[in-house]
Parts: structure tokens; sequence; C-alpha cells
């Protein structure tokens, strides 16, 4: 198997030395989700970041078996691991399966095969790191792309048109759509959470059965802020009511973090991110984003009680 | 124990016997029946592997690279539109180096759209890094997957094993199935090395991210890899063969070599080789032999010697075997129900030719026959052995 690589350090299932840049969104979600999985686990991996960043041969910062086979077919892939370890019959405690991907992966072209999965009703956790575009490849804009985002295929412009804005379409609603297919667990969450990103992962395996789990990732180039920003982002993301953290079990919904009584304006949010730097510009159109931004989030609040 | 089976349903108790761990498949015309077969015997309680039913063929092959990468034997099969869906993960299931084996019903790829057999759905993975075998009849089909699952586990490679689509999948003849017992006797239990799939004991990544540094090195060992796979696949049939004889399809009395690779039928040192893969051999055979009983024909095509060579594997090529049949022909015929458009030649044509260069004066030239299902004829083999006499050889359609 000559591109089977060893793990570099048995201390960590994620391990440093990975190629990902300082202040990484998806890797210090992907670190605590895998600790928080633990040694037993088996991971199939979409090609992205995380998959470039960890596993250049002949090294591999992965501590639990791992693999990648290609940008769609994480889900599938998963499943045939699932099958093969419940063939081998039960050894003790069970070996858990985690299936991650970013959201280019989830949202766009590995969706069928996501569905696939989950109509089996195999035990899978689905984690997607979402950083809201194709960082991997120079950010791109994906369906998770959110509106007023400028992305390389998406980009903000000096013209009138609704061009202009960067993205102008809404993000795909992935939560609504995994509960649509009945599962027992569906969670969101940001980085800016860590200890929530743990709950979360734990109450996903002890449900039987597939679970997903979405976590808002910032990405440091592609979203244009300074490194240390990562977690604060992650943070305003929820508490503005733009990236509510969400938890169902059996279809309904059992827990959000409620946003500050005294709710942080989108602008905030917004203003922090070279991604949205053009509708903060003194023009008419500009203007009306940030204020259907807002709504979006006034939304958030009302539909899921953050407040 | 011999009975009369349809293809499908000599592949499906093959394959039932063999037991793999996971099965996973979409169903595809002229696949169906197999696929079928095997969730039956599972609904019967007639079977232990488990069934993973595939949303589309993408996840049915990426369902068994997952499983085979876990360390446990697996089965998919498809056709046509099927195999184009899976390609992407066929090239890497066998970067991985995963055992796979596959069923290829064959039939012709769309635009436009036909469910009748040709060659041309195999011909897009021939690139991709499998052993690629053809069946020319039921118990050649029976004997390859025996021969697939010994080869491949032990040269982690994957293997297709490819049986014409209705021509084989859908007829009934006489065939060998080998129980559960004599497939023990040949196959062992597949016990991948320690830290060679996923583990939680031995943790290892598979499918690692490689740099321009690495990446034509592994590919380069691939290579390697699929053409030294021709010595445990001609050793392994050698090895089938003593264990469980029934199953090899029976050597013809006209036969003169018949391994794992090729099968020469005809006389010594022949003038002509009419060259063809799968149930196209059957019916080539057929013509042969009845120019050799019928003198006025014979004379009328003005033949002197005709041979039938058949390709058993087409990927790893076996050039020095070929090489040994067609060294001192005249004329080399190649039929073939692929076309590699736009090429000078079709897809078996073209390694012939670079088989034959330098190394024989045998002029070798290009038939494309029976795409889309269309009938192959005696009369048209009759015509090929006319057209291979004439000046020149630049590929030829032969539709009637």
């Amino acid at each position: 198997m000559p591109t089977t690589t060893k793990p570099k350090s048995k201390k960590h299932l994620l391990a440093s030395g990975h190629r990902a840049c300082a202040g990484c969104g998806q890797l210090i979600a992907a670190r605590t989700v895998i600790e928080a999985m633990g040694p037993n686990t088996v991971i199939a991996n979409g090609t992205g970041c995380l998959e470039v960043t960890t596993s250049p041969y002949p090294e591999s910062s992965w501590g639990v078996p791992w693999i990648h086979s290609l940008f769609e077919n994480a889900a599938a892939v998963a499943s045939g691991v699932r099958a093969a370890l419940d063939s081998k019959g039960v050894k003790g405690k069970k070996t858990r399966v985690l299936a991650q991907g970013g959201d280019g992966g989830t949202f766009d072209i590995g969706f069928g095969l996501i569905s696939g999965m989950w109509e089996r009703g195999e035990d899978i956790t689905y984690v997607c790191y979402d950083n809201e575009a194709y960082a991997n490849t120079g950010m791109q804009a994906s369906t998770a792309t959110p509106w007023g985002s400028s992305t390389t295929t998406t980009p903000s412009g000096s013209g009138k048109s609704i061009d202009a804005i960067g993205s102008h379409l809404r993000k795909k609603d992935i939560v609504a759509i995994a509960l649509a297919h009945r599962l027992n667990y569906v969670a969101q969450t940001t980085v800016g959470y860590l200890e929530d990103i743990k709950a979360k992962v734990k109450k996903a395996i002890e449900t039987p059965g597939p679970s997903y789990i979405q976590i808002m990732v910032p990405c440091v180039p592609g979203w244009k802020f300074p490194p240390d920003q990562t977690l604060q982002i992650g943070k305003l993301a929820a508490q503005t009511g733009l990236y509510p953290l969400l938890e169902y079990e059996n279809g309904e919904l059992t827990n959000v973090m409620k946003v500050p009584t005294k709710t942080p304006k989108v602008d905030n949010y917004l203003k922090a991110q070279g991604r949205f730097k053009h509708l903060l510009e003194n023009n008419k159109l500009a203007k009306e984003q940030i204020k259907y931004i807002q709504q979006i989030a006034n939304d958030n609040i009302k539909k899921y009680g953050l407040k | 124990m011999r009975q009369i089976l349809e293809g499908s349903q000599a592949i499906a108790q093959t394959i039932k016997n063999i037991n793999p761990a996971v099965i996973s498949a979409y169903p595809i015309t002229p696949q169906t029946h197999i696929v079928e077969d095997l969730a039956k015997f599972k609904a019967d309680d007639k079977a232990k592997y488990t069934y993973v039913r595939a949303e589309s063929e993408f996840a049915a092959a990426s369902i068994v690279a997952g499983s085979s990468a876990t360390g446990v034997r697996v089965y998919t099969a498809t056709s046509s539109q099927g195999i184009l869906l899976m390609t992407e993960v066929l090239y890497n299931i066998a970067g991985m180096r995963l055992p796979v084996v596959l069923t290829c019903a064959n039939r012709g790829v769309s635009a436009p759209i036909t469910i009748w057999n040709d060659h041309q759905d195999a011909m897009s993975i021939r690139d991709a890094g499998w052993i690629i075998l053809f069946a020319e009849n039921h118990q050649e089909a029976v004997e390859q997957h025996l021969l697939a699952y010994k080869v491949s586990e032990q040269v982690g490679l994957p293997v297709m094993v490819n049986v014409d689509g209705f021509v084989l999948t859908h007829t009934y003849e006489g065939v060998s199935v080998p129980s559960t017992n004599q497939v023990k006797n040949y196959l062992p239990d597949y016990k991948p090395a320690k830290g060679a799939f996923l583990d939680t004991d031995n943790p290892a990544s598979f499918g690692a991210f490689a740099a321009p540094a690495y990446y034509m090195e592994i590919r380069e060992e691939l290579h390697d890899a699929l053409v030294d796979s021709q010595k445990v696949l001609k050793r392994e049939y050698e090895n089938l063969k003593q264990a469980i004889p029934e199953v090899i399809k029976q050597s013809e009395k006209k036969a003169q070599v018949n391994n794992a690779l090729i099968e020469y039928y005809g006389p010594k040192n022949p003038t002509t080789v009419l060259v063809a893969m799968g149930s196209l051999v059957g019916t080539v055979k057929d013509a042969v032999d009845e120019i050799e009983n019928n003198a006025g024909l014979k004379a009328k095509l003005n033949i002197n010697s005709v041979g039938v060579l058949k390709i058993k594997t087409f990927r790893p090529f076996p050039e020095k075997e070929v090489l040994k049949i067609i060294q001192k022909a005249k004329f080399v015929a190649v039929l073939e129900k692929a076309v590699s458009l736009g090429a000078t030649d079709g897809p078996l044509a073209l390694d012939m030719k670079a088989t034959a260069k330098n190394e024989t004066l045998a002029k070798v030239q290009s038939f494309i026959v029976g795409l889309g299902g269309k009938d192959i004829t005696k009369k048209m083999i009759d015509k090929i052995l006319v057209e291979i006499k004439k000046p020149g050889d630049k590929m030829k359609f032969i539709n009637k």
C-alpha cells in the first residue's frame, strides 16, 4: 500500500505540524471534533483544506484511521466503512464512524451522497465545516455562501446592478434538509464555542443512527481578517443571530443559545471581514444589503426563539 | 454441479459462495439480474454479506471503496452509464490499491442511448489501473470471478470482469458454479496485513496528498504492479485448474493455448489471425470452423490457415503472449465492439499494432463491429477475412 502513511504523533488525534494557515477555523474545529469522538473512531474525509493540509505524503497528522477518497464521496465511503466494521462484529466498544467535509462537499457536490447515507439510517456522524465558500481553491462561491459575500466567482463590483454586491443568493438550509430525513440528532454551532462543539459531538455519538453537525469555521485568507480574530468572528456570527447555535433531538428544537439582550448588530460582524467590505461603502445599494442581512438575523432570532 | 443457469445467476451464485463481507450496487440494465439475485439470497437467509443499497453507481463504488479500505472483501456490479458515473471512484480505488472486484455487464454508452451490448463502457476505464478481464461464456465468467478475488487480494489491485450484456447475462447454458467449500479450498479468507487497512488498533491514513516529489513515482509503481500481475494471473489460473477443475471453461480441441491471459484456437502458425474479446469469440470460432469444414467457402475466401486469438486479460495487456501467436502470421484482423473516437484504430487494435510493431511483418487492421448490439454475423466475419487481405490498414466499420 504505497500511499498509506502512519501518524506523526500518537499524543494527539489531530497533531500539529499540519500545513493549515495560522488561525484556521476549520483545523481548530476538526481537532475539537476528533478529540470529542475519541481514538475509537474511523474518519472518512472529503477533499478540501482539512484533507490537503493534514495528509501531505508521506506524513499524516491523524492519530486515528483516516481515509480520503474524493471530494464528493465522504458520506458513501463512511457507509462502506460502517458496513465493513459491522460485518466484522463488535469487539468491545463499538467503533465510531465520522464523515467530514467542507461546505462545498456537503452543500453542493456531495449532497446526493449525504442524502443516500441519511436515508439508509447508518450510525455515522457527519460534520460539515462551513467556511461558506470553496476556500481551498481560492474562495469561490458555494451554495453555503451568504448574501452579500464577495467571493472570486461572485465578486463585488463597481456596477449598479445587484451583481455588484457579491453573492445575492440565500444560503441553502441544510439543517432543514437533514431534519426532513428524520435524523435523530441535528445541530449547528460555530468555532467560537469549542465547548459547545464538544458537547454536540458527544450527543451525536450517543444518539443511534445518522447525525449531522454543521460548524461555521471562519477562513482567515478567504474572509480576510487577522488570524487572532477567528473565534471572535465565530462568536459574533452566533450572537448577531446570523449563525445561531441550534440543537434538534428527534426532530424537535431542544436547545438554542440565546443572543445577548443587547444583541450586536450585523454591522459589527460584517465590518470585521474583508469579504463584506464593499457593503460598508456609502451608497444606497450597499446600505440596502446591510438592512437585508440584519433582517435575516432578526428572522432567525424570531424563528428559533433566540431571545 | 453442472446446472443450466442464466449468466447473471451463475455470477450471482459464484459471488454468494465467495461470500464477500459487503456488496453495494445500483441497478442498471443489463446488470440488474445479478444484483437482484444477490439481494434475494440475502432475503432468503442464504447469504451472510451486508448488502448496501446505493443511491447511485457513484455511491456504490464509494461504498465498496470504504469497505475494502476497512479490510473486508467486497463486490459491486454495473454497466454502461454506471461505469461512466463510477469512473472517478474507479481511478481512486486503483490508486489506493484496493482489491475491489466489479462485474461489468457490458453495454454501449449514450448518446444515442442504448441498452444493448458493446465494450465501449469497459474501454472508458482502460487507463484507470484496473485488471480488466473479458469472459467468452458463462463458465469463463465464473472462472474469472474466482480468479479476480484470488489475484486482486494478492497484488492489491482492483479487477473488473466483463460479461457481454444480454448475450451472457440473460442467456442460459450449462455451467458449473463452485460450492462454498470448493471456494474455501481455493480462496482463503481475506486477511489484509496489519496497518494496511482502517483499524483503530493500528491507525493509518489512506488517500494522501502527493506533491510532485512523490506523485509520479507512486503512479509508476501502480503501472509496474499492474504489468507484474500477469505472472500472478497465470499462476492462479493454473492453481484454480488444480483446485476446482470443473469451474474452468473447458478447453476446446482446437485450443492450443489457454491461460489466464489469452486463448488461441486454431492451427499452428496461422496465416491469418482473428483477434477478439468476450462472447464475440464464440461467433468467430464458429465462423472459422465453418470455413474449415467447407472447402468451397475456404477457396472462395482464399483462406490458407486461420486461427482465433482471444484476449482474456485486456489490462495488463499480455503483449508477450500475443506476440507468440501472431509472430509468423501475415494478417491480423482485430474485431472489436468498441471505438476510440477520433483515433486511428479501435482500442484493442492500438495495443495489437503496438505489440506487432518491429516484431512481426504481419499487417494488423482494426475492424469495428457490433456497436450498440448490432448483430455480428458469420457473413461479416467472412467479409473481414477478405478485407484484411486488401492493401492498406485503415480502421473499418463493418455494419453488414
